[in-house]
């Protein structure tokens, strides 16, 4: 990965994962293995039809929280480079929220270190999910499924 | 002492702004949300104990007994539903 490429951007704008992958990988020769999770906006949830999502978060502590889990995430698995990009403001059914690409010597560190990174991002970086439904806005619930997951890690979520 | 306060999403709109500065006698985090709902109104019901409040002290995520620094930057906010 270049010294210069950011490892964290928090944007309204879409992203390209070809091209974010591109970045992370083509100059780095020991790659073997890159693991990418994207995660889209559903048309529905808890039973509702979702209109649209809107995404609110902590500018700055929300790149500091995102760049600490990506810290951690090279102490535990070894891994080369990892990029995280999250949207916010106004999204709808379909549209992309937020990427997770990690490169390594062989798949198995990089599918770790990705999900670690997606378990940790749900519970600890701060963002917040508003939707549109036929019955008004409502605020996201936190999932108690999500602090399990971070404690698959050994990390106490502490969230829902 | 003079610190900084950040309010996020359902909070944010339940107190009816954003941030706020004050001068407060609270030594933690905890003590200052205390401080803040014995404003009572909307300040009791969106911060109540018992409620899933989350915090952060000049943005890292931090308990109850985290001690205030003078300007410091306190933030509260409900469980992160990002991702």
């Amino acid at each position: 990965m270049s010294p210069t490429a950011p490892r964290v951007s928090i944007q309204t704008q879409d992203f390209d994962l070809n091209a974010e992958i591109d970045t992370l990988r083509r100059t780095d020769p020991r790659v073997g293995a890159v693991c990418a999770f994207v995660g889209t906006v559903r048309d529905r949830n808890e039973g509702q039809s979702v209109a649209t999502m809107e995404l609110e978060h902590y500018p700055g502590m929300t790149e500091r929280a995102i760049e600490a889990m990506i810290d951690q995430a090279f102490e535990r698995f070894d891994i080369f480079g990892a990029r995280v990009v999250h949207r916010v403001g106004l999204l709808q059914p379909l549209d992309q929220i937020v990427m997770v690409a990690v490169t390594s010597a062989h798949r198995g560190e990089s599918f770790q270190a990705c999900e670690f990174l997606m378990d940790y991002l749900k519970t600890q970086a701060p963002f917040w999910k508003k939707e549109q439904t036929p019955e008004g806005a409502r605020w996201v619930d936190a999932r108690v499924s999500d602090d399990a997951a971070l404690a698959r890690w050994g990390i106490e979520a502490r969230n829902a | 002492m003079h610190v900084n306060l950040r309010f996020f999403a359902a909070i944010r709109e339940s107190v009816g702004t954003a941030s706020l500065s004050l001068d407060t006698g609270a030594g933690t985090v905890g003590a200052l949300r205390d401080e803040l709902i014995a404003r009572g109104g909307a300040w009791a019901e969106a911060l109540a104990r018992g409620q899933a409040v989350r915090a952060s002290l000049d943005q890292a995520m931090v308990d109850d007994d985290a001690p205030l620094r003078p300007g410091c930057e306190v933030a509260f906010f409900p469980p992160v539903t990002g991702g």
